[in-house]
């Protein structure tokens, strides 16, 4: 894979090869990233082929102030959001969203019951695999603005800072959001390790 | 082994503290006092273990490829673009 850095010379020079490799490195994720936000695959196909017109638009005026990629993500988000406010089902980032995170704790602050080491289970590069695809699948259950946090954090690997400035939230409420997303991917790999 | 923590951190306010943790965002002292927690505590220990391993699974998704067809649009649209 390429850098960004090194990308973004050349795409400024409209060197295509570059956008190739550019395009490469990130349709997917975006569309990924877009499906966590949009009501169905399709419009966040439409999403991305927006996102992709305001690159290539807006490459030559691209300062750098934030990362190229943070730009490429916030561009996705802000259509995502638009199209989703035209559809009318975007929710606000909530980041007290209903549901259990799998967390219990006596009232003096310790846990409700002993918890079961998970490393020993794990170490099989198979297991590792499975457990990718019951991860995705309870990413794809979170509430919506906890999967935003998650993919953008552990999926796309972005920094808290990152994920502030793309989504437009507090450093308190991405924490949050994240803490209760992991825990609730913690809870379904659990079910899965503990199950027997 | 909770009276012996009591005047320090307990599970449900270390497990809060864990994703600032993982980040390096804590506080030295704030650090210091939950890897006391973590040292004195096999559960929370399980449980950062666990939420690593829920990171590392997290990680290891991999998106789909990309359709050969909608990757040489976008090029086109590009090339036709800075043409002008």
């Amino acid at each position: 894979m390429p850098r960004d850095e090194d990308l973004l010379a050349r795409l400024r020079e409209g060197d295509d090869e570059a956008f190739a490799a550019f395009v490469d490195k990130y349709h997917t994720r975006l569309v990924r990233l877009a499906c966590s936000m949009v009501s169905s695959r399709a419009v966040a196909e439409e999403v991305v082929q927006d996102t992709w017109l305001a690159v290539v638009r807006g490459i030559e005026r691209f300062e750098g102030r934030s990362s190229l990629r943070t730009w490429l993500f916030r561009i996705c988000v802000n259509r995502a959001r638009s199209t989703a406010g035209r559809e009318s089902r975007s929710s606000p980032l909530d980041p007290h969203g209903a549901g259990a995170d799998g967390l219990a704790f006596a009232t003096d602050g310790s846990w409700a019951s002993p918890l079961q080491p998970w490393a020993d289970v794990v170490d099989d590069r198979l297991e590792a695999a499975v457990l990718a695809d019951v991860a995705k699948q309870a990413i794809d259950r979170l509430p919506e603005a906890q999967r935003q946090v998650v993919t953008l954090r552990d999926l796309e690997g972005l920094t808290s800072a990152e994920v502030c400035d793309v989504l437009s939230i507090t450093e308190t409420n991405q924490r949050v959001l994240l803490h209760r997303g992991r825990n609730r991917i913690r809870s379904v790999l659990g079910c899965r390790l503990e199950g027997g | 082994m909770m009276p012996l923590l009591s005047k320090d951190l307990d599970c449900e306010h270390a497990v809060a503290l864990v994703a600032e943790y993982l980040d390096g965002a804590l506080t030295r002292r704030r650090r210091r006092r939950f890897e006391a927690h973590l040292r004195a505590c096999p559960n929370c220990r399980a449980y950062l273990e666990q939420i690593r391993i829920t990171i590392a699974s997290t990680g290891r998704i991999v998106p789909e490829a990309l359709d050969a067809e909608v990757r040489d649009e976008l090029v086109e649209l590009f090339r036709r673009y800075h043409r002008k």
